[in-house]
């Protein structure tokens, strides 16, 4: 009923928007905060809509599944979580999505952030990520499958210290577990021990200092997922190959899903972000046919 | 209750952030001041405890039985003397602990930045254009015109900010090469960041539909 609903204002609402251009060229362009209104509409009636949209998987997304589905099980991966609610949004959705994959292919997990909030962050991803029957049959087992190591203040000095030495970095856990009690820790020293680095971020630090410290200087193989605006910094390191893969913005969130088989909120999001951004568009045409009867009128 | 609670407080603190959108207002002043003070009062707590307490104070008074780092104690003076900045007589004394950040981080960055920007991405930059397959020795088509876009890119931009010589005739001609180049990667950039606070708005629209109300699963 609900998703109907919103089918018939969506269909309103792009009709309305001809009336808009009409208007335009007629030389009566609307207020400006009317583009504000259709932005929320362009955004609100495609989540009611609770629809998917098509989305291929790029190069760059599946070169890091790739990487993914060659660790065998037991590898151990580093995943830091260097992002606070603001851009969950975009990489939570990431993160649930390598949460799921990684328990169901039984690798290793532990957890880390520069960013105070972002081990939070990947506690919600683990809750959302058990609910799955087949993790949640599992019985995964904290300390032993996955370990939170919680927030470490320090910026990419954090990195470049856990270089030579983890346990310096983290004497104790989330939990405020000792390092050495927490099985999963046993063979871990320094960056030599762990398969791959999974790093999801949305700005400093974050990707661009895990691919300087890590990979560079002590040789770890890194995939990343980006907020959209950093991601356009960080695509140069995919080229040279200092980047294993990157899901860039939510678009790659709902890409990754759909080249793991996860579906969840970035496949929903992506729908409501393809009409705004169509909603965008519309308004910058319309924007300019206001500008050039602006300026045909000022000739006359 | 008091997860509703704190629901109904988000929910009612996103709507007066947007009702900005309208006009300037006593309830999205308001909500700006309370995210204002909170954001500070969180940060200045977490890095209290992270830095000062957890660090410092269990490092040079450890509750186990590791050994006092009493190095920490020369970290802990250098931030004394930041302080002293409060102070207009001695305040010069807080450009002592300044240089010796700004000296500690350029040293680091010095070299991470030439190895990882400069070097990888100039070597990545001048390998062959053409993109061969090497087990089928078939041009990768869509690999070669790449190269070459990114050597063209990279030349004209260079060309672009040589301010030594006029921008006249077939160096001008490249120079404005070199500016379409720029003007595009603005572009991507700022098409990135249009999407990036798009995916923001709907996270809070998300929110307001799922958490609060119910609307959604």
């Amino acid at each position: 009923m609900l998703s109907t609903v919103a089918t018939i204002l969506m269909i309103i609402v792009g009709l309305s928007m001809l009336y808009i251009l009409y208007r335009t060229i007629k030389g009566q362009p609307i207020e400006r905060r009317y583009v504000f209104l259709y932005i929320a509409l362009a955004i609100s009636l495609p989540l009611l809509m609770q629809k998917t949209a098509p989305v291929p998987v790029t190069r760059d997304v599946m070169k890091l599944v790739d990487a993914l589905n060659e660790l065998p099980p037991g590898s151990k991966v580093l995943a830091a979580f260097d992002y606070d609610p603001p851009s969950a949004p975009e990489l939570q959705p990431m993160g649930v999505a390598f949460m799921k994959f990684a328990f169901k292919h039984d690798l290793q997990v532990i957890i880390m952030g520069l960013w105070p909030q972002g081990p939070q962050q990947a506690n919600q991803a683990i809750l959302e990520a058990m609910k799955d029957p087949e993790i949640a049959a599992k019985n995964l087992q904290y300390g032993v499958d996955y370990v939170n190591l919680g927030f470490q203040s320090g910026n990419e000095f954090v990195i470049q210290s856990m270089g030579s030495n983890f346990k310096r970095m983290f004497p104790k856990d989330d939990r405020l577990i000792p390092y050495d009690s927490l099985p999963i820790m046993n063979s871990v020293t320094n960056f030599s021990n762990i398969d791959f680095v999974f790093n999801l971020s949305s700005g400093k630090p974050g990707t661009v200092e895990w691919v300087q410290i890590a990979v560079d200087r002590f040789g770890a193989k890194c995939g990343a997922g980006n907020t959209a605006v950093q991601a356009p910094q960080v695509y140069p390191y995919l080229r040279t190959g200092q980047l294993t893969g990157l899901l860039g913005g939510m678009s790659g969130g709902a890409e990754f899903e759909k080249a793991l088989d996860e579906e969840g909120k970035a496949s929903t999001f992506i729908f409501s972000q393809m009409i705004s951004h169509a909603t965008v568009i519309a308004f910058i045409l319309i924007g300019n046919v206001a500008f050039f009867m602006s300026r045909k009128k000022k000739k006359q | 209750m008091s997860e509703l609670i704190g629901v109904w407080l988000a929910a009612l603190l996103t709507l007066g952030i947007f009702s900005f959108l309208y006009k300037d207002n006593p309830i999205y002043k308001i909500c700006e001041s309370i995210f204002v003070g909170v954001s500070a009062g969180y940060w200045a707590i977490v890095f209290f405890f992270d830095n000062i307490i957890k660090k410092f104070w269990y490092g040079v008074f450890p509750t186990d039985n590791s050994e006092p780092n009493y190095l920490l104690w020369f970290g802990a003076f250098l931030g004394f003397l930041m302080l002293l900045r409060l102070s207009s007589k001695i305040g010069w004394i807080a450009r002592w602990p300044l240089a010796f950040i700004v000296g500690a981080t350029a040293g680091l960055y010095m070299m991470i930045y030439f190895v990882s920007n400069a070097m990888l991405q100039i070597s990545s930059t001048m390998r062959n254009v053409v993109a061969v397959n090497p087990e089928t020795s078939a041009i990768v088509w869509g690999e070669t015109i790449g190269s070459v876009i990114i050597a063209v890119g990279v030349l004209s931009g260079l060309v672009y900010f040589f301010f030594s010589k006029e921008h006249k005739g077939v160096f001008g001609q490249t120079a404005k090469v070199g500016i379409w180049f720029l003007m595009i990667t603005f572009g991507a950039h700022f098409g990135y960041t249009v999407m990036s606070r798009m995916s923001l708005l709907i996270g809070r629209v998300d929110f307001l539909f799922t958490d609060w109300l119910h609307l959604l699963k």
